[in-house]
C-alpha cells in the first residue's frame, strides 16, 4: 500500500496539472472506458482511433521539448519520418519473422534518437536558442523532405528496400508478436490499437514521473531563465539534449507507429503542413502539461478530421486560424486554461465544503 | 572551351545563387534585424508579390509596374498583418514564429482555394546571351544587379535618411527612441512593411522564372532562413557577405552534384556555421569591432 501510495506521489508535482484521488479515479474511469471501447465499436473506428493516438506520441514529445524545455522545434516531424522509413527499410530487407518486427521498431526509434543526438550536439553545444533553434529544425525538416521526394529511381534504395521518391514506401509488414504456434499479427484495428494504447499510457505516465522528478525541474528552471540554471551549476547544454532526444526518440516512436498502422510512409509525412499540425495541437491544447497536451491532440483531430468531412479544404485555413487566434487570446493552451480553472472551481467546492 | 568562358560561367552561376539568397533573404533580414521578430510567413509575401506581379501583367501592365505592384500590396497586407497580429507579441518571440506559421498555413490554403491550384505565369523578359558553348539568360544578370541595387538602396535607406536613423535609434534603445517623442509603434510598423515589401519585391522579381503555385513560397524560405541564420541580425554586414559564402557553396555543390546537394551543402554550411559563429557573421564582425 505505501509502495502504491509513493508511486501515486512521484506522479504529482508542480510540472503536471492534476493530482489527488479525484484526479486518478477519472484517469482510472477514462482508462476503462479506453479498455471497454473496441467491445462497443467497430473495426474501422477503431483503427480511426488508433490513429489518433499515433499523433499523440509526437504531440507529447513537441511538449516535453517546447512547452517543457522552452526550446521551439520544428524537426518533430523529421524525426517521425526517419523513423518511420526506418522501419520501412529494416522491415522490407529483413522480413517480419521471429519477431523482428518488434526488434526493428526499436532500432527505428534509436536511429531517430541517434539523428537527434547529432542534431542537437550542434545545436546547443553551438549555443542556438530561441527563434534560430526552430529555424534550423526547420531547414532540417524541409531538405529530409526535399532528398525523399526525389529518390525516385531505381538507384535509390537501401539493401531490397526501395525508396520511391515522392510516392514514399509502402507494403511494410505490421507488427507481429512471436507465439508458440501461431504469431499474432497486430493489423491496424483491435490487436494495435491495445498495443499503441497500452504504449501511449506508459509513456504518458513515464513523462509524468520524468517531468516531476529533478530532471524535469532543472528543465523548468532552464526554460524559465537559462542563465540562471547556468549560474546554479548545471551544464544546460547537457540537459537541453537530453531533452531533445527523449522527445526525437518519441516522435520517431509516432513516425513508426503511424508506419505500422497504414503501412506506408511518404516525404509529404515531413512537409511544412504535416510539420505545422503537432504545432497546433499542442498550442491549442497547452504545451506546457501533459495531460492538457493529450486532450487538446485527441480535440483537435477529432474536430480537424469532422472538417475535412465537410470541406477539407477549409480545415487548413481553419487550423491557421485557430493557432493564431490561440497564440493572441490563450497563449498557454486552451484545455490548459479550462483545466486550471476547473481545478480552482474543484478547490473552492472543497473548501466551502470543509 | 577555354579558361574564360570557365570563369564566366563560374561567376554567372554565383551571381545567380547570390541573387537569389539576397532577395529572398533581405525582407526576412530587415524584419529580424529590427524587431528580433522571425516572420514565417516570409514565404507567403513572396507568393503574395509574385501573383500580383503576375495578375497585374496579364492584366496589360507592363512588368516593371507589375513588379512595383507587387511590392506595394505585399507591404500594405504587411501593414495589416503587423496591426492585427504581430503588434500584440514583441514580447513573445517565440509566439511570434508560432502566429506566423499559423498566417502562413492561411496564407498557402487560402490561396489555393481562391486562386486555384497554379496561375498562369509571365514569360521570362530579354531572351539569352551566347558566351562559349552555352546560352545565358539576361534576365539573371537583371536579378544580380537588383540584388546589388537593392542592397544599396537600403544602406541609404538605413544610413542617410531620417526614417533610417528613427529606426536604428529605435532598435538601440526603445524606450530612449520614446522618450525623445518618436512614435516607436509607428516605426515598427513600418519596418514590419518594408521587410514584407522587400519579400514581395523578391516575388515579382522571380515571377518570370517560376511556376506560380500557392507552395512556391517554401521554395525561398530555406534559403531566406539560411542566409539570415547565418548573417546574423545586421542587413549589411549579415546578408551581404553571408549571401556571398553562401552563394559559392551552393553554386559549387550543384555545379558539382546538382540541385538537392546544392541545398545539402548550404544546411552543412549552416549547421557548422552557427556551432562556430553562434551569432552570425555580423555578431562575429561587431564582437571584433568592439
Amino acid at each position: 500500500m505505501t509502495g502504491l501510495v509513493s508511486f501515486f506521489r512521484r506522479l504529482e508535482g508542480p510540472q503536471t496539472v492534476g493530482r489527488g484521488p479525484a484526479f486518478w479515479s477519472l484517469f482510472a474511469v477514462v482508462l476503462a472506458a479506453a479498455l471497454a471501447y473496441p467491445l462497443f465499436s467497430d473495426g474501422y473506428t477503431v483503427g480511426n482511433t488508433v490513429y489518433f493516438f499515433v499523433w499523440v506520441f509526437i504531440a507529447l514529445s513537441l511538449c516535453v521539448i517546447w512547452g517543457y524545455g522552452g526550446s521551439l522545434s520544428f524537426g518533430q516531424t523529421a524525426f517521425f519520418g526517419i523513423a518511420g522509413y526506418g522501419y520501412g527499410v529494416l522491415t522490407l530487407n529483413f522480413g517480419s519473422a521471429y519477431g523482428f518486427t518488434l526488434v526493428a521498431l526499436v532500432a527505428a526509434v534509436a536511429i531517430a534518437a541517434l539523428f537527434a543526438v547529432l542534431l542537437g550536439y550542434f545545436m546547443f553545444f553551438g549555443r542556438i536558442a530561441g527563434v534560430f533553434l526552430g529555424i534550423v529544425t526547420l531547414a532540417v525538416t524541409l531538405m529530409l523532405e526535399r532528398f525523399m521526394a526525389q529518390t525516385a529511381g531505381p538507384e535509390w534504395h537501401i539493401g531490397s528496400a526501395r525508396l520511391n521518391g515522392f510516392n514514399g514506401m509502402s507494403a511494410m509488414p505490421p507488427l507481429t508478436i512471436p507465439w508458440p504456434g501461431e504469431p499474432i499479427v497486430l493489423f491496424a484495428d483491435v490487436g494495435l490499437y491495445y498495443l499503441v494504447l497500452g504504449l501511449l499510457v506508459l509513456v504518458y505516465l513515464a513523462l509524468r514521473i520524468l517531468m516531476n522528478s529533478s530532471f524535469g525541474n532543472v528543465i523548468v528552471a532552464i526554460r524559465e531563465n537559462p542563465e540562471r540554471a547556468e549560474m546554479l551549476g548545471y551544464d544546460i547544454r547537457k540537459y537541453q539534449l537530453i531533452t531533445f532526444v527523449i522527445g526525437a526518440a518519441l516522435a520517431g516512436l509516432s513516425g513508426v507507429l503511424y508506419t505500422v498502422w497504414g503501412q506506408y510512409i511518404t516525404p509529404s509525412s515531413m512537409s511544412m503542413t504535416a510539420a505545422a499540425l503537432p504545432l497546433i495541437w499542442v498550442a491549442v491544447g497547452g504545451r506546457s502539461d501533459l495531460t492538457s497536451t493529450v486532450i487538446g491532440t485527441l480535440v483537435v483531430l477529432a474536430a480537424f478530421q469532422a472538417l475535412t468531412i465537410y470541406g477539407s479544404q477549409y480545415a487548413l485555413v481553419f487550423m491557421g486560424v485557430l493557432l493564431v487566434l490561440t497564440v493572441l487570446i490563450a497563449p498557454n493552451g486552451l484545455v490548459l486554461g479550462v483545466m486550471n480553472w476547473l481545478g480552482r472551481l474543484a478547490t473552492r467546492f472543497t473548501q466551502k465544503a470543509g | 572551351m577555354d579558361i574564360a568562358t570557365h570563369v564566366f560561367s563560374a561567376l554567372y552561376q554565383f551571381g545567380d545563387a547570390f541573387a537569389f539568397l539576397v532577395l529572398s533573404a533581405c525582407g526576412l533580414a530587415v524584419i529580424f534585424g529590427m524587431m528580433g521578430v522571425i516572420n514565417l510567413a516570409h514565404g507567403e509575401f513572396i507568393m503574395c508579390g509574385a501573383y500580383v506581379t503576375a495578375a497585374t501583367v496579364h492584366a496589360g501592365l507592363p512588368l516593371p509596374l507589375g513588379i512595383l505592384a507587387g511590392t506595394v500590396v505585399s507591404a500594405l497586407v504587411g501593414v495589416l498583418v503587423e496591426l492585427a497580429v504581430i503588434r500584440h507579441l514583441y514580447d513573445r518571440p517565440l509566439d511570434t514564429i508560432v502566429a506566423t506559421w499559423g498566417l502562413s498555413l492561411i496564407a498557402t490554403q487560402g490561396t489555393l482555394i481562391m486562386v486555384g491550384s497554379t496561375m498562369a505565369g509571365v514569360g521570362t523578359p530579354f531572351g539569352s546571351f551566347q558566351v562559349g558553348d552555352y546560352s545565358y539568360s539576361i534576365y539573371r544578370i537583371v536579378l544580380f544587379c537588383s540584388a546589388l541595387g537593392v542592397l544599396a538602396a537600403l544602406y541609404a535607406l538605413f544610413n542617410w535618411t531620417r526614417f533610417g536613423v528613427l529606426v536604428r535609434a529605435t532598435i538601440q534603445v526603445p524606450h530612449m527612441a520614446a522618450a525623445l517623442g518618436v512614435d516607436t509603434r509607428l516605426i515598427y510598423s513600418l519596418t514590419f512593411a518594408c521587410g514584407a515589401g522587400l519579400a514581395g519585391l523578391a516575388g515579382g522579381l522571380y515571377a518570370p522564372t517560376m511556376t506560380l503555385v500557392p507552395t512556391m513560397g517554401a521554395t525561398f524560405i530555406m534559403e531566406a532562413f539560411v542566409t539570415v541564420v547565418i548573417g546574423g541580425a545586421d542587413v549589411f554586414l549579415g546578408t551581404a557577405p553571408a549571401g556571398g559564402v553562401l552563394a559559392v557553396v551552393k553554386s559549387v555543390m550543384t555545379s558539382w552534384q546538382g540541385q538537392l546537394f546544392g541545398q545539402i551543402g548550404l544546411l552543412v554550411a549552416v549547421i557548422i556555421v552557427v556551432r562556430v559563429l553562434p551569432k552570425g557573421i555580423s555578431g562575429f564582425v561587431l564582437r571584433e569591432r568592439t
